[in-house]
């Protein structure tokens, strides 16, 4: 229970501050401390994702950062994808989904440094700075 | 500006908005993620996203991803709601740590701290 509790506060933080659902860090929680089956934890993980989008999605509107019509339009189309990649996760082995959900954690993992460093690098750019100004190229929907 | 053009819901758009979701889709219902992995960078390839609306605009998709794909993991009987629940609702207080986090200070020995937190989980699991 305590265990659960802290996979959701950390898989959070990181959804917060990558602005993902968090489900690369649920579904290995749920796998590792809550003794889950690979497909359980996938399924699982996506219930718990979409109060943590719901959040996000908030948090990120307020900044600026959502394209409210484009963000419908990719949802609302992705329901064939969703539906056949559930269907071939169901027909796959658990041991090769788990192999396969290992190389996407370490792939995010990469993405991540990779991020940090250029940051990093070009700093010219205060990502603080970019999230308050109101104007920014990135937000023309929100005058 | 360029800017009004680029936000014309052109078919060129539509369709590249229909193949990122598709895709997201897939990668979402077979790894039980939203697909903001994605989602992302073919926001920011395709359509000249910049990286803060890129993932803003993901996450609001994956509301509806990570809810189709839910729903249909629950026909075949894997999802645990009670855990579901456990997880899911310290998390939403996670996110708000997270997203103030990312609004005030530089986050790299954070975002550090996670990538070797991702790469010892992914070894765990291979473990396994």
């Amino acid at each position: 229970m305590i265990a659960a509790i802290a996979i959701g506060v950390c898989a959070g933080i990181l959804a917060g501050l990558l602005g993902v659902g968090g489900g690369v860090l649920f579904v290995p929680g749920l796998v590792i401390f809550l003794g889950l089956g690979q497909h359980q934890a996938e399924a699982t993980s996506l219930l718990a994702i979409i109060p943590v989008a719901i959040v996000g999605t908030f948090k990120q509107d307020g900044y600026g950062n959502v394209r409210r019509r484009d963000a419908l339009l990719m949802g609302l189309l992705s329901i064939a994808g969703a539906t056949a990649g559930v269907a071939l996760a169901n027909a796959l082995s658990g041991t090769v989904l788990r192999v396969g959900f290992a190389l996407l954690m370490v792939l995010v993992a990469i993405q991540l440094v990779r991020k940090t460093m250029s940051e990093q690098a070009g700093d010219t750019h205060p990502p603080q700075a970019e999230a308050t100004c109101v104007n920014h190229p990135d937000s023309p929907d929100k005058p | 500006m360029t800017a009004d053009r680029s936000l014309e819901l052109t078919t060129d758009r539509a369709l590249k908005l229909a193949a990122i979701g598709t895709a997201a889709g897939v990668f979402s219902g077979l790894f039980g993620v939203g697909g903001g992995t994605v989602m992302v960078p073919l926001l920011v390839l395709w359509l000249g996203y910049g990286p803060r609306a890129a993932t803003g605009t993901s996450l609001a998709a994956i509301v509806f991803i990570a809810g189709f794909a839910a729903a249909t993991q629950g026909a075949y009987g894997n999802v645990h709601v009670l855990d579901a629940i456990l997880i899911g609702v310290p998390a939403v207080g996670g996110v708000l740590i997270g997203t103030w986090l990312q609004q005030r200070m530089p986050t790299r020995s954070i975002s550090l701290l996670f990538a070797a937190v991702l790469v010892a989980s992914a070894a765990e699991l291979l473990a396994r």
